[in-house]
């Protein structure tokens, strides 16, 4: 299969980026997204040019590392997937493909398609853990759980933190990452403990650190790499708003 | 000068030997341990717990990772769970019991005071996963749930969903994101490790060279003790089911410095990955051990139905029962699909060498979940593994509920490391090696569900013991300082390697070479070894290696966010690293766990140790890119187990 690609350029943070035009041939149907732009980028080290920088590293959808808006949508044309499980067979021989990096004002360009996804660490720092130290902890089956429960946390804690909700979102807000913590947090015993700081915590970090605030499109949960929920925006809402009653 | 190796292993009962060492070790007052630094290089499972646990105690702790987070380490891509003794299911496991399958699993090559006490502190780690608020699965009754594993004949697996190596590292990496909030934890994202210092006077590890990824700067990084928690080096073999920037660079710079790297050539071939297709593939994908739970691996009885499959004229699910070769069944009926990795591996390849893959490149077996579903039915089916089934047909286009997932093996653990005693301290004083990147736990073959174990029991309950004894004649230390001479011979040399290799421009990119070093190493130095194999391995890698140095072609500049470069770096790092795998390979005149000489095999063509001769670790010494290493043995005695030929047939 052959493509023309129209990759989004950019030296580093300060610089002025530009769309550029390359072209793959003889790419196999079988190849991934990410494997047709390795091939790119080898040729390009052989005519001596500087290749396109994208972020990427496990390459099986759980890391969170790569990211990408392709023809527009976070992660390419398909649903709950990331970008480095899409293959080439998804796409129409011929057709041309507009690769960018993530576009959110929290998220700043390094360098081409890589941004700094730093904001989402500091989220988390503000409150997104339980306080116990290391070995002072009962037993594991002191804390009976209930089985709906532990599939709901579960849900909520397959969020890869890869930066697509913020980065679709119009408003560029982080509500779907925040309130997946929140919320796998939330459905536990063990979380509920500290509740009512967490939610606060994490949702005054997200403001401060420039996300915008949720307007209920749903664009986040139609983009995100793993399917996750809205319900679990609500959630927070709940969490946040008790905590707030209570001050 | 070979080492002198002290593996420090604590007289006393087996069951005894880490009680009695706890007691006998240094702590650290909390009024001191606020005045020493420690730096942790690599944040996965082992690296994370590590540096969280560490700044709880007080210590300074410095952390450094090659991703933009410390959430994106490898350690994630863990499907299928962890192991521990806790004997829930009241099917008489025991700390004994997961201590013996997991020394009988690695062929008697790794110590049994270290696997003891993995399986010791093994309960302790599912206690505080689960205070971490871990989702690990639920029965209805609201307690913990398990699974079963290759290599056991008891369910000890908590698992979370197929992604409980990502959940266990968002609940070290929580307690790490807890520990850096309070400011004892300070986080060097997209820095890259590129060499160890060590103190000129006394030999010690005082700190770390390392890159900042972003803005290419090279820094310098000072600490009282150093951890390394990198990580394996499966890489070596350009495919592989390890993460593309999984590297063994930090390990391997310690090797330069001094430290011992033990067994090299153990390296785990999966039984269960997405077989090879084309050229063009990156890495290989791995289907989760759990699988083998449930799923049933063959092929055909008949040549004929292995054409036709080839041909398409043939759907896997038309092949009769009675036509099918359930060939772990057969040859191991105690453990039938559960054997170990590295029996399965070498089964699958011994049907694919006779003939019967089932792709068209004759490099592939069936995985069948046909009697499951007809037993549990579909939901219970997708339940168990749903997104491993969904993962399969993105990747290959085939619905596994209809037809079987092909299988093959693929690299994916090296069991190899630094070497490191009962502390995890390796041969240079103050320098720790933690998880996969020390050797120590899992000897010839890991068993599944035991990384995780290791890594969270190193990280969560062992250096942070061990490490107050070295450090306890620290206290009166002062800050390290980076002004010394030791700090400016590192950062030169770091600096004109990177000059050199930009400056090289031949013909050849960085990838070019390390698919060829790859395809050297499988054909070589892989599932099946030989010494004719293994000498050609080591003139073969010297001979590309040179021409690396020659003629390889790396684009960008030193002082800019660099793939590139980064990769230069590894593969320069990885074209000794085979060398040395395939001299230990060569070294080692038996078959043991992952590591199978075809020279050496019973009738029946199982592994056939020779545990006079070789019942040792195999500890190299470097001595320079183009010399051969020297070797040191450090016999491993047994002196509780009795070992026998593995045998999983009854």
């Amino acid at each position: 299969m052959n493509f023309t690609l129209k990759i989004w350029r950019q030296r580093d943070a300060h610089s002025k980026g530009e769309f550029k035009e390359y072209k793959v041939t003889d790419i196999s149907s079988d190849t991934s997204f990410l494997e047709m732009l390795d091939i790119l980028n080898n040729d390009l080290v052989h005519k001596g040019e500087e290749p396109v920088a994208f972020d990427h590293d496990c390459r099986e959808g759980i890391c969170g590392m790569c990211s990408l808006h392709i023809d527009g949508h976070a992660h390419g044309p398909s649903q709950a997937v990331t970008t480095c499980q899409i293959y080439m067979r998804q796409f129409k021989d011929g057709a041309t493909i507009t690769i960018e990096p993530w576009r959110s004002a929290a998220f700043p360009v390094i360098r081409d398609l890589v941004v700094n996804r730093n904001a989402y660490d500091q989220i988390l720092q503000a409150g997104g853990y339980v306080s116990v130290r290391t070995n002072s902890v009962p037993d594991g089956n002191a804390i009976p759980i209930p089985q709906a429960d532990a599939e709901e946390s579960m849900d909520a804690a397959a969020c890869v933190g890869c930066g697509a909700c913020a980065a679709t979102c119009k408003n560029g807000s982080a509500m779907l990452f925040v309130a997946a913590r929140v919320s796998s947090l939330a459905k536990l015993p063990q979380g509920r403990v500290e509740g009512a700081r967490r939610a606060k915590a994490m949702v005054a970090k997200m403001d401060e650190l420039g996300f915008g605030n949720c307007t209920n499109t749903g664009a986040c949960q139609a983009e995100c790499p793993k399917g996750i929920s809205i319900a679990h925006i609500a959630r927070l809402n709940r969490e946040f708003l008790c905590a707030k009653l209570k001050d | 000068m070979a080492f002198k190796l002290d593996s420090k292993i604590p007289a006393g009962e087996l069951a005894q030997k880490w009680s009695n060492h706890k007691a006998a070790i240094k702590v650290v007052s909390p009024a001191n341990k606020r005045k020493l630094d420690i730096i942790v290089v690599g944040t996965g499972l082992g690296g994370a717990s590590a540096a969280a646990s560490l700044s709880e105690l007080g210590y300074n702790v410095k952390i450094f990772c090659i991703q933009d987070s410390p959430r994106r380490a490898h350690s994630i891509a863990a499907q299928g769970g962890i192991n521990a003794a806790k004997n829930y299911q009241n099917d008489n496991d025991s700390v004994y019991r997961l201590y013996y399958d997991t020394i009988k699993g690695g062929d008697y090559r790794a110590r049994e005071a270290n696997v003891y006490r993995l399986a010791e502190v093994s309960n302790l780690i599912i206690d505080q996963c689960v205070a971490q608020g871990v989702p690990f699965a639920r029965e209805y009754g609201g307690l913990l749930a398990n699974r079963s594993f290759g290599g056991a004949q008891v369910s000890r697996t908590f698992y979370a969903r197929g992604q409980t190596g990502q959940q266990l590292l968002l609940g070290a990496y929580a307690a790490l994101n807890k520990e850096i909030a309070t400011g004892h934890v300070t986080s060097y994202t997209r820095h890259e490790m590129l060499d160890i210092v060590l103190d000129d006077k006394t030999g010690e590890a005082c700190g770390i060279i390392a890159r900042n990824l972003v803005t290419g700067e090279i820094e310098r990084h000072g600490a009282h003790a150093v951890v390394i928690a990198t990580g394996g080096y499966g890489n070596v073999f350009f495919l592989s089911t390890n993460a593309m920037a999984s590297n063994g660079s930090a390990a391997f710079q310690c090797y330069r410095k001094g430290a011992g790297f033990a067994n090299p050539c153990f390296t785990q071939i999966h039984p269960t990955c997405i077989p090879v297709h084309g050229t063009q593939q990156s890495k290989l994908t791995l289907m989760s051990e759990s699988l083998r739970n449930d799923g049933r691996i063959w092929v055909p009885k008949k040549l004929e139905d292995v054409e036709a499959l080839r041909k398409g004229t043939l759907k896997p699910s038309e092949i009769a029962e009675e036509d099918r070769d359930y060939y772990l069944e057969r040859r191991y009926p105690a453990f039938g699909n559960l054997v170990p990795r590295d029996v399965a591996s070498r089964a699958a390849k011994e049907r694919c060498d006779a003939g019967y893959g089932v792709n068209e490149t004759g490099l592939a077996v069936f995985l069948d979940f046909k009697t499951a579903i007809a037993v549990h039915g579909k939901e219970v089916i997708e339940k168990r593994y749903g997104n491993l089934f969904d993962m399969y047909k993105e990747i290959t286009d085939v619905n596994p509920y209809d037809e079987p997932m092909q299988i093959f093996p693929a690299v994916h653990y090296t069991m190899g490391g630094i070497w490191v005693d009962y502390n995890l301290m390796t041969t240079i004083p103050g320098l720790y090696a933690i998880g996969e990147a020390n050797f120590s736990d899992h000897g010839a073959n890991r068993l599944g569900a035991s990384a995780l174990m290791q890594g969270l029991a190193d990280g969560y309950f062992v250096l942070p013991y061990t490490i107050g004894d070295y450090l306890s004649k620290k206290i009166q230390a002062p800050k390290v300082a980076t002004d010394t001479p030791a700090f400016d011979a590192a950062e030169k040399a770091v600096k004109e390697k990177i000059a050199k290799l930009l400056s090289i421009n031949g013909s050849r990119s960085v990838d070019d070479i390390h698919r060829q070093l790859g395809l050297i190493m499988w054909d070589n130095v892989g599932m099946a070894r030989t010494k004719e194999s293994l000498e050609k391995a080591i003139v073969e890698i010297a001979a590309l290696r040179k021409e690396f140095w020659k003629d390889v072609k790396v684009v960008g500049t030193a002082d800019s966010f660099n793939v590139e470069l980064e990769k230069a770096l590894r593969l320069a790092d990885f074209l000794e690293l085979g060398e040395l795998m395939a001299r230990d390979a060569l070294n080692r005149e038996e078959s043991c766990g992952g590591h199978f000489r075809s020279e050496h095999q019973t009738a029946e063509g199982e592994a056939l140790r020779h545990d006079v001769e070789f019942a040792y670790a195999a500890v190299w010494e470097y001595k320079g890119m183009d010399e051969a290493p020297e070797l040191t043995k450090e016999d491993l005695t047994y002196e509780f187990t009795h070992r026998a030929q593995r045998n999983y047939k009854d």
